[in-house]
């Protein structure tokens, strides 16, 4: 354990706020390269600046100390005026305190520079990959960048990155402004329509790591989550491989007929499933909808159940969403769900 | 009650009509009467009162905010109402209670320090009331009526564009800027003149109280920010309503242009809104240390200098767009630099309280409190300058606690301090120093409670503006302390107020100089009669309460029967002119409704431009039609 965790553990613990266990949202618990750095940064702003604060307080109270000590010696008259001397023991004083202050604020801009240059010139490596994140009310469309065209894939909500290999993510919105942000992976960057702009991520441990979004962005802010996946190369080749293939057609009569209830509702204008004619382009991709981890952005597991009550009343779960609620009777709900919980 | 100043006790002066200078200054009666009044002590008096009411009502939206988050997936408000109240709140807080209240303080007591007797311009100063009081009641109209602003105090582009916010929520919003940023420029225009050409003869640069300093620097810093952020909201409201194409990205538009103009007012405003404060510190220190605050002209340079960096740090709000390096790095530098200039005025004040002999008053608990507070917020802001930290903590709970930590500990508490330390002169009678000390207390350990946590929760990943969130995140606890200590600082504030309307009456009579302080606005009456000074005050110390009797002069020969006063030079306040101010006038509220009826009307058809404009210019002839009254004869 290196020395900033425990000083981040002691920092948490102290106050007694420390969450559940495993990996949390944390901006201070850092997974990735750039993360690590910013971490280190903060701990040194940290110390320094906690040193300046201590110094101070105690500076302050002691006038308080000495007061009494004043009231004993001398009497109080409407007007104190202090010696020659002691004004200009206090010119030095006071002087020096300022040049201090602009050495301490040199070292700290020195410092944050040269952390902010190191991480722009990491994602400058040879094996770099690209991902398209735009922005939408409120979900996260997600496209891996690919020379050819057959490797294009597109997902939503979920982002798969190979351990050890830096990622751009490109940034973008459809609609307002938004702000990608995975704190255990590096700071956020904004996604603003009509612009594009760029950050690295880059990770060597494997694992799952929650983001969301940073910028208001309307009546669901509060629910527009995503996870950024973390697999040793392998095993990430192989979900790129599984995730372009069109999907899966149903296998029995039930997930058929499934099928057919969202070909046949409105389902269809919104969604895409490759593989079928569903291939609407304003909502998720659904593709390999049963392999993701969260329903409707991070809001909710992916259960069955979560997803019967979602597809029910998307406007209970996430007030204010753009998801049109489709009134369809049980016979209808059971086979659409086993069918989306199919796509694998 | 004593009614009388003593600046210059008991030494015969030339014999004058005290019953004619009573006359010139009287406020009409009636209820028209009452809203023609022009004098500074009562224009401030109502600022300072309507302001309190919006911090009244931005702290009930505070609460109902800290009560939604109490709790994980909690339903009291829901998404809508949240984004409502916490819209409403950053939007009452910064334009309906602190930038007013900081000018309500310098009108009431600019002209007291300075030792004249009305500021250069009444009339537009009561107009600038009633300018900021109908905007006020416009965006509080529509709070009322389903129409709050519900994009954010900052109503950035697309989001509160006329795509994605239909409606009128945010044509509200953009008009109530209007208002209020005429106000404030009404404001600043004659506080400056009063400052710089109505000071006591003496009076030069170099004697100029530390608060006068604060309200001339906030107010050259609002005549630059201000019109930004009205540009900012005209570009928005043009946008949504005549279909322009200036910050809407559908039409071709930039949405980081506006959120550069509206930050190149957003950073100052913060200083805007804290300077007047530091000025309220540095007397409250200099009265209870019972000696000059120590450096007087690095103080004054500071506060210039922070005018000055004010305005040269507003892309730190902007990091996560995207920045080349070399302009980030400009950005830092500029943003850690404020840190100087704060840092010096800090030093000066703790120097002045190790050489003082100090008294505790309430004020100074205050005083202790704000260095305690301040010192914190201004060092999280120090880490928000560094890019790389910025981009983690931006729009996270951290920030949150920032501003708050430096907003509420930089102005707020000494903005309390400075109630307790001047509500003698306004009113006539002391406020209860134990309830008082109580109050500070409760306040200060509310006000911990509340805000520290959130450092830890920003840095654990809680994003600003979100309604709610989920109970596997971890942040339940803090948000419930917080709720917590919000509870204990609205205790605080009511402990406030009990003991304003038990002191207002039962009070202790205060006297004209219950704290042997230095500056000028103790040699007048508490509280001051309408003219101020019998005979406007000499000065030749920066210490003019604080120089023996025998070493002082007044001026004399001024006419009673009209309100004259005396105009002095910029450099040496040598005196100039003998000038003779407006009196009582019902025009300024007249004119302000005409206006009024424009822009309340252009938010729902844009023909009201039009109409409003014709009244107001009706509105103005009345204003200026000449007359030949007393004040106008040699």
């Amino acid at each position: 354990m290196k020395r900033r965790d425990v000083w981040g553990i002691l920092f948490f613990a102290l106050l007694g706020l420390n969450g559940c266990a495993g990996r949390q949202q944390s901006a201070v618990d850092p997974v990735g390269t750039q993360s690590a750095k910013i971490a280190s940064l903060w701990w040194f702003f940290v110390a320094v600046l906690g040193a300046i604060f201590i110094a101070v307080m105690i500076f302050t109270l002691l006038a308080l100390v000495r007061r009494h000590r004043g009231i004993e010696q001398e009497p109080i008259e409407p007007r104190h005026r202090p010696s020659e001397g002691t004004e200009r023991k206090l010119t030095r004083i006071v002087a020096g305190a300022t040049i201090g202050t602009v050495l301490v604020l040199f070292v700290l801009l020195v410092a944050s520079i040269s952390t902010g240059k190191a991480i722009s010139e990491m994602g400058g490596k040879q094996n770099g990959m690209t991902i398209e994140v735009t922005g939408n009310q409120w979900w996260w469309h997600v496209r891996y960048a690919n020379d050819d065209p057959r490797l294009i894939l597109v997902t939503a909500n979920e982002i798969h990155i190979p351990v050890g290999r830096p990622v751009m993510i490109r940034g973008m919105s459809n609609d307002v402004i938004h702000s990608f942000w995975v704190p255990n992976l590096n700071g956020k960057r904004d996604l603003i329509p009509s612009r594009i702009t760029t950050e690295w991520i880059e990770t060597d441990h494997p694992g799952g790591f929650r983001g969301q979004c940073a910028e208001f962005c309307g009546l669901q802010h509060a629910h527009m989550a995503l996870w950024v996946v973390a697999e040793p190369k392998d095993k990430f080749k192989e979900w790129m491989e599984r995730e372009l293939e069109p999907s899966v057609p149903p296998s029995d009569p039930i997930k058929q007929r499934g099928q057919q209830v969202f070909l046949s509702n409105a389902c269809a204008f919104c969604h895409s499933i490759r593989g079928t004619t569903a291939a609407g382009q304003v909502a998720p991709d659904l593709t390999h909808f049963g392999n993701r981890r969260t329903i409707a952005a991070g809001t909710l597991p992916n259960t069955k159940g979560n997803l019967g009550g979602w597809i029910t009343d998307p406007q209970s779960v996430k007030p204010g969403n753009h998801m049109a609620t489709i009134a369809l009777n049980s016979t209808d709900l059971e086979p659409l769900l086993d069918y989306l919980e199919s796509l694998k | 009650m004593n009614r009388t100043e003593q600046f210059l006790p008991g030494v015969e002066k030339p014999s004058h009509d005290l019953k004619q200078l009573e006359d010139s200054w009287r406020h009409p009666r009636g209820i028209l009467g009452w809203f023609s009044f022009t004098t500074h002590t009562a224009i401030g008096m109502r600022y300072i009162v309507t302001a309190f009411i919006f911090l009244l009502a931005g702290g009930i939206e505070a609460l109902l905010v800290r009560f939604q988050l109490a709790q994980p997936n909690n339903t009291l408000l829901g998404p809508d109402g949240y984004n409502k109240m916490f819209t409403t709140h950053g939007t009452t807080m910064m334009f309906l209670f602190a930038v007013p209240m900081m000018e309500g303080m310098g009108i009431y007591l600019v002209p007291l320090m300075l030792g004249t007797r009305n500021v250069a311009f009444p009339r537009l100063n009561a107009f600038g009331y009633w300018m900021y009081l109908a905007g006020a009641l416009f965006l509080y109209w529509g709070v009322f009526t389903n129409t709050a602003p519900d994009a954010g105090w900052f109503s950035y582009p697309p989001l509160a564009g006329p795509a994605f916010s239909p409606g009128k929520r945010i044509d509200f919003w953009c008009q109530m800027i209007t208002w209020t940023e005429v106000s404030a420029m009404c404001v600043a225009a004659e506080l400056i003149v009063t400052i710089f050409k109505m000071r006591a003869p003496g009076m030069s640069l170099n004697r100029i109280p530390l608060f006068c300093w604060s309200i001339l620097v906030q107010s050259f810093m609002v005549i630059f920010a201000m019109p930004a952020v009205m540009d900012a909201s005209s570009f928005l409201l043009a946008d949504r309503t005549v279909g322009t194409h200036f910050v809407n990205p559908a039409e071709g538009g930039d949405p980081l242009l506006y959120q550069h103009v509206f930050w190149f007012f957003g950073h100052p405003e913060v200083y805007i809104i804290f300077i007047p404060a530091l000025g309220f510190v540095s007397h409250i220190v200099s009265a209870n240390s019972r000696r000059e605050v120590f450096g007087y002209p690095a103080m004054v340079l500071s506060m210039v200098a922070t005018g000055f960096i004010g305005f040269g740090l507003w892309v730190h709000h902007m990091f996560a767009t995207g920045l080349p390096q070399i302009g980030e790095a400009y950005f830092t530098a500029a943003s850690m630099m404020i840190a100087i200039t704060s840092g010096v005025q800090i030093f000066c004040w703790i120097a002045t309280l190790w050489t003082g002999r100090l008294r505790m008053t309430t004020s100074m608990h205050f005083v202790f409190g704000f260095i305690a507070i301040f010192v914190l917020g201004g060092l999280t802001g120090v880490i928000l300058a560094s890019v790389p930290i910025n981009l983690q903590v931006h729009d996270t709970f951290f920030v949150v606690a920032h501003f708050h930590y430096v907003l509420i500990g930089g102005a707020l508490f000494p903005l309390f301090g400075a109630f307790y330390h001047w509500f003698p002169k306004m009113t006539g009678r002391m406020m209860e120093e134990a309830v008082g000390k109580l109050n500070f207390w409760i306040l200060f350990v509310g006000f911990n409670l509340t805000f520290f946590p959130m450092h830890i929760l920003g840095l654990k990943g809680m994003t600003r503006r979100i309604y709610t969130y989920s109970p596997e995140m971890g942040w339940g606890p803090a948000n419930l302390l917080a709720a917590v200590g919000a509870c204990v600082i609205a205790a605080g504030g009511i402990v406030f107020l009990l003991n304003v309307f038990h002191s207002r009456k039962q009070g202790k009579i205060a006297g004209n100089d219950p704290w042997e302080a230095d500056t000028l606005e103790w040699a007048a009456a508490s509280p001051p009669e309408n003219y101020n000074f019998e005979y406007l005050p000499v000065v030749s110390s920066r210490s003019p309460m604080w120089v023996a009797p025998a070493d002082r002069a007044v001026v004399t020969g001024l006419r009673d029967d009209r309100r004259e006063v005396l105009v002095t030079t910029l450099m040496d306040a040598r005196p100039h002119h003998r000038f003779v101010l407006p009196g009582s006038s019902i025009w300024p509220l007249i004119t302000a409704i005409a206006v009024t009826i424009g822009f309340a009307g252009s938010v729902f058809n844009a023909w009201y431009i039009t109409y409003g404009s014709i009244l107001t210019g009706l509105a103005l002839i009345g204003w200026f039609w000449p007359r030949k009254p007393l004040e106008l004869e040699p």
